[in-house]
């Protein structure tokens, strides 16, 4: 009997011992929320969040969001987030103001809110994490056109909608920055809707309309690689230039072909890895968001809050002929 | 004769045609220069084709809204069978992607007509559906110029006689079209199903059949587009071609082919398709704001249906109301 008894209590014990940690914290449920699903870049940002995932132990990331580019798709995600009463969202958004209830709603209920990458208005969430500065991505898709043009020439924009809330701002930015480059002209921007179709059609009536066009800054994925293709076809490799944002992967074939002589991206998985380790100090360690606070992000170092408490995260890196093997098969 | 095509629809779209491309070439006149004129036959090949596809389910009286997400799921199986298999011939792979649509086109062809299910909930399901096994298949993952090999994306481009084989797959459809409209009991039997279901059924047409028919038909010509597609363009995603079920429905609504069923024609599908492959083509040449740009469009398809409206009228109707007014 007595052998039994501490047995059991044994057994008790040992079961308290297993169970305890489980018990005592759950797992912190972040959810990335991207602005449609199957689009490399987000795929990139998940595999970056899963990591600061494994880094932080305790955390389970749900990467999650609409198969359409649309705001409404993203409030419906939003909703049944906040149905599963997730510890923090950390969103991409396709609309500035319009996930600003949806999100507020969370935020009453304790959930923590950040956006990231394309931004949402201040009072829809706690903090916004750019991948870079909008200045410097500005400046940064000018001069990858004007690094190939030392004489100058007529450039022109392919955008992705005319509502897209980072597009909007990158070229405004970039246009602050044209007077430093002489000589470089922006002669038209156009909208290919971030439909490979529209885009290709876009790029290829730029082309028509004007002859001297020496290069195409597209800061959308699906753009510039349509444009790409539409240099190509159109037989004028060598005379105009695609260059703006775009990912490795999708771009190898354009700088093989040379209708792309260089192009720029953050890094996609260090932004998704930024973004869980923001939402992961916000809803767990207290943190203070304010104008001024330093919010560590593990290995990206520190996020410095300006006074709409927006931080950017690094410089966009440049991908051309020397780099493009090593990269193409990462993202 | 000559009378009678004058006053037909195509004679009509035929002249807004010429119209639509003297204004243009107002603005901007190399637009009308022969080259840029095939580019945009070119451009506009892949609706010319879903446009007549669509056109038999239209005239059957049902409506296809998964074509798109159709040509998505074979353009992306077509890309992943290029990477997986780069030795395979294209032409093998493309009678794999146009059984492929075939066999996709018979499922909802057979929830149509088996099941009885109203066609524009069954393709609305199927289109979620197709773009869904899209993204289990390429686990979200584009496939990119180049993953795919060169016969694979050079095909579309090859010249033959100076038009690209894209070019040639519409002309060549269109004709097919015209034949299986004009010379066979199953195109006749499609304005029969459209044009009154229970006289069809006295003459004995079966009409769930061909409307099955007519999915299958539809399914086919989405994956063949699907492979001209992604092989065009160099790249497959999961939102290839998204939204373009509306432009394939509009191309049809513009050319004539009543939503009512049983009324229509190839030509008008394929002026159709081309009246809103030029406007595309040339609003971004026309300097016109891209915020115009969708409005323009669309008042192009609401003018068209109210000229259908008007002149598919029935006018027996008119004569009892008349009567009616008597008494």
């Amino acid at each position: 009997m007595r052998i039994l008894k501490t047995l059991i209590s044994g057994a008790a014990m040992a079961a308290a011992l297993v169970a305890s940690p489980a018990m005592a914290q759950d797992n912190v449920r972040i959810a990335l929320v991207v602005k449609a699903l199957g689009i490399g870049f987000f795929e990139a940002a998940n595999k970056g969040a899963e990591e600061a995932a494994a880094e932080l132990g305790n955390v389970e990331i749900i990467y999650t969001g609409p198969t359409d580019t649309t705001a409404e798709g993203q409030i419906e995600v939003i909703n049944s987030l906040i149905a599963q009463n997730v510890d923090a969202i950390a969103i991409s958004a396709n609309d500035t103001d319009a996930l600003v209830p949806a999100l507020k709603k969370a935020m009453d209920r304790g959930i923590t809110v950040i956006s990231w990458d394309s931004g949402v208005a201040p009072e829809g969430r706690q903090l916004h994490l750019n991948p870079s500065s909008n200045p410097l991505i500005g400046n940064m898709i000018v001069k990858l056109a004007a690094d190939h043009l030392p004489e100058g020439g007529d450039v022109a924009v392919l955008s992705a909608t005319t509502t897209s809330t980072n597009q909007n701002t990158w070229i405004e930015e970039m246009t602050k920055v044209l007077p430093d480059y002489p000589g470089i002209n922006v002669v038209s921007t156009v909208y290919g809707d971030d439909l490979a179709d529209k885009s290709y059609r876009e790029a290829t009536g730029l082309m028509q309309t004007y002859p001297d066009l020496k290069a195409i800054i597209a800061p959308t994925s699906v753009g510039i690689v349509a444009a790409a293709q539409a240099v190509v076809d159109a037989g004028k490799v060598g005379q105009v230039n695609v260059t703006g944002l775009g990912l490795p992967s999708e771009m190898a074939g354009a700088i093989e072909s040379g209708a792309s002589q260089s192009f720029a991206i953050w890094n996609p998985i260090d932004l998704g890895y930024s973004a869980a380790m923001l939402a992961y100090e916000l809803s767990q360690n207290d943190v203070t968001v304010e104008p001024g606070a330093e919010i560590p992000m593990g290995r990206m170092g520190s996020l410095t809050l300006d006074d709409n408490n927006e931080g950017a995260m690094a410089d966009p890196f440049v991908y051309d002929a020397s780099n493009i093997e090593e990269f193409k098969s990462i993202f | 004769m000559l009378r009678h095509f004058l006053r037909s629809r195509e004679a009509i779209l035929t002249g807004a045609l010429f119209f639509l491309l003297a204004l243009i070439a107002l603005r901007f006149p190399a637009f009308v220069a022969p080259r840029n004129l095939a580019a945009v036959f070119n451009d506009t090949a892949p609706l010319i084709i879903l446009a007549l596809g669509q056109m038999v389910v239209i005239l059957t009286r049902c409506i296809d809204l998964s074509v798109a997400a159709n040509l998505a799921l074979c353009g992306m199986v077509a890309a992943l069978i290029n990477v997986a298999a780069p030795d395979l011939p294209v032409v093998a792979i493309i009678a794999m992607v146009v059984i492929l649509g075939a066999l996709l086109g018979a499922f909802n062809g057979i929830l149509v007509w088996k099941v009885g299910i109203p066609p524009i909930v069954v393709t609305l399901g199927t289109l979620t559906i197709f773009r869904g096994i899209i993204f289990l298949i390429s686990d979200g993952k584009w496939i990119n110029a180049h993953e795919m090999t060169e016969g694979f994306k050079a095909l579309p481009r090859a010249d033959i006689l100076g038009i690209p084989m894209l070019s040639w797959f519409a002309i060549l459809t269109i004709a097919g079209f015209a034949l299986l409209i004009s010379r066979t009991a199953l195109g006749r039997s499609f304005f029969a199903v459209g044009g009154n279901p229970h006289a069809a059924v006295y003459t004995g047409i079966d009409v769930g059949r061909t409307q099955f028919a007519a999915f299958v038909l539809a399914g086919a010509l989405a994956g063949l587009t699907g492979y001209l597609w992604v092989a065009r363009y160099a790249v497959a995603y999961v939102d290839i071609a998204g939204g373009f079920e509306l432009d394939v429905i509009a191309a049809c609504v513009i050319g004539g082919i009543s939503i009512a069923g049983g009324i229509g024609s190839v030509g008008g599908a394929v002026l159709g398709a081309l009246f809103l492959g030029v406007i595309k083509n040339a609003l971004p040449v026309v300097d016109v704001s891209p915020f115009w740009q969708m409005a323009i469009s669309g008042a192009a398809i609401i003018v068209a249906v109210v000229l259908n409206s008007r002149s598919n009228r029935p006018k027996g109707r008119l004569i009892l109301r008349a009567t009616e007014v008597r008494r």
